[in-house]
């Protein structure tokens, strides 16, 4: 046995180790600018080393000169304008219409009744396959393409709009109502402001929805477009002009979705 | 003014609730409504002012409400029901913006209460950024913006911590000193109903039937653990075996 000193003594000097904290992983920005590097270099070094054949995968040079091209000679700004404006009007359409009737599915026993079953039906149809229909009715131009992409719009945001509003808390309401506030001021004040998170969020939805669209409507018919631009390069072995394309879609989704995020700061900062 | 409980049952869907409540509240009298939890008192609460159709009898009010009442009936919340995007001021605000008044007398209605709720300097915070004692202050000055007849609080201290819960008591002696109030306070603390109450209803369980009315008769100021020992045993005895059994209650599913 130790002397009863000793033992004092170690037992002063243990520390309670450490093995809290909770699980917190944490973005830092260099390990993610790291393996974008190494990424595009390994790739670059792959076709450079002929390990992968240029024709069907162009280094990253490639497409940056693709699209350097493409942007000096103008052509690519009308690709670009093209695929925006219809998705700007797409996704406004879709986006009132859907608006409308999801809040009203959210307050009205009879839009409930009717809208639920309806949205149910007609969700799942991917509306890609309706644009030959919509060719039909609208003719091959820009009507067409738009309808596709409001159509798609249209039910995510119904839905995301009707939970939303079913979301609001009922104890908020009540409050509202017992203090004697009419119908149109408690949606005004009370239902559509405690629905926004919810419905900014479906907006991130649709519109990724719109991006996807606008692509393969115009695959299916048009002379501008990302999607056209990407088809027509594919139909030429231009594989280079190709991915620049798919390059110009990832930065368009990605500016979408920063557009949206400083929306989602500024409007819900009493979260 | 009196507003009268004629007869008053309750049920939810065959779970019965509340049975022959007869009971009047006083014009300027606050009157605490206490039992177990889960015996209706939110419940007689919600019918007093209107929000739930009883199943049996119903409240009448006899007389006019004071001039000047905007909202003859207004609620304190347990849990407070704030706009979270709206200030302070604009919670209050809440109140007044549908009633015919102009923005000046609005104004100064809003500043009177939150001086006197003490929330001046705190008018343009948004909720997240208050205790949770001040959001209540919030939920109180609100309520008496729309300068009710009869105050309706349900468990308004019951989501606060014991010290701010003290704090809150000692806001609302120094509110019912200051002006004339008829309130109704639901709770299942004696000791709120004791410090505030003139008179205190005594709930069975459910279905909450009234066991007794209590008066207590000593004066706000003079109230003190000494001066309403005997009360408060009389009470603590007529819930206490309602409390013990309605906590062993298994909670029957019937009408989910
Ligand atoms: N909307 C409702 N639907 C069905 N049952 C309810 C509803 N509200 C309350 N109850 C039930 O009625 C009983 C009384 O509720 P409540 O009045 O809230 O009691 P208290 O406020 O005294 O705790 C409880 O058993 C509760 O579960
Ligand atoms: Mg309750």
């Amino acid at each position: 046995m130790k002397p009863p000193r000793a033992e004092a003594q170690s037992d002063a000097d243990r520390k309670v180790p450490f093995r809290g904290g909770g699980f917190a992983p944490r973005i830092t920005r260099g390990p993610a600018v790291i393996a974008f590097a190494v990424l595009i270099a390994l790739w670059q070094a792959a076709v450079s080393w002929r390990i992968a054949n240029p024709l069907f995968l162009p280094s990253p040079i490639e497409i940056g000169r693709a699209l350097y091209a493409l942007a000096a000679s103008g052509e690519l700004w009308l690709h670009i304008a093209a695929s925006l404006r219809r998705i700007a009007i797409g996704w406004l359409l879709g986006t009132a219409g859907g608006l409308a009737l999801g809040v009203a599915i959210g307050l009205f026993g009879l839009a409930r009744s009717v809208g639920v079953p309806l949205v149910s039906a007609l969700f799942p149809i991917p509306k890609i396959a309706l644009l030959p229909l919509f060719i039909l009715w609208f003719g091959i131009g820009e009507p067409s393409k738009v309808a596709t992409i409001a159509l798609g719009v249209f039910f995510p945001t119904a839905v995301a709009a009707f939970g939303a509003v079913d979301n609001v808390p009922r104890s908020l309401i009540r409050m509202a109502q017992s203090f004697g506030l009419p119908f149109a001021d408690i949606v005004r004040k009370v239902v559509l402001p405690g629905a926004l998170p919810g419905i900014l969020s479906g907006f991130r939805i649709s519109a990724s929805i719109a991006l996807i669209l606008v692509v393969a409507a115009e695959m299916i018919n048009a002379q501008y477009g990302i999607g056209a631009l990407v088809l027509f390069s594919g139909n030429l072995m231009r594989t280079d002009q190709l991915l620049a394309g798919v390059v110009v879609l990832s930065a368009l989704g990605l500016v979408i979705a920063f557009v949206l995020g400083r929306l989602e700061r500024r409007l819900l900062r009493w979260r | 003014m009196e507003l009268v409980v004629d007869g008053v049952g309750h049920a939810y869907d065959g779970l019965a609730v509340l049975d022959g409540i007869e009971l009047a509240v006083r014009d300027g009298e606050v009157l605490a409504l206490i039992g177990p939890s889960g015996c209706g008192k939110s419940t007689l609460l919600g019918i007093l002012g209107g929000m739930l159709q009883p199943t049996r009898g119903a409240v009448r009010l006899k007389g006019d409400p004071p001039a000047g009442t905007l909202n003859p009936f207004t609620y304190v919340f347990q849990d407070f029901a704030l706009l979270p995007w709206r200030t302070v001021e604009g919670n209050v605000s809440l109140a007044l913006e549908h009633h015919v008044l102009d923005a000046g007398e609005r104004g100064a209605a809003v500043d009177e209460v939150l001086s006197l709720t003490g929330l001046s300097e705190f008018r343009s915070a948004l909720p997240k950024q208050l205790s949770g004692g001040m959001r209540q202050r919030v939920g109180i000055a609100r309520a008496l913006a729309a300068r009710p007849a009869v105050l309706l609080l349900d468990e308004p201290l019951s989501a606060l911590d014991a010290q701010t819960r003290d704090l809150l008591l000692e806001d609302f002696e120094r509110l019912w000193a200051l002006r004339r109030v008829t309130a109704v306070y639901v709770t299942h603390n004696l000791d709120e109903a004791l410090r505030l109450a003139d008179r205190i209803v005594v709930l069975s369980r459910r279905p909450g039937r009234i066991r007794e009315i209590v008066a207590v008769d000593v004066s706000r100021p003079q109230r003190g653990v000494a001066t309403l020992a005997g009360l408060r045993d009389r009470l603590w005895r007529l819930i206490r075996d309602e409390a013990a059994s309605a906590d062993r209650e298994i909670v029957a599913h019937e009408a989910a």
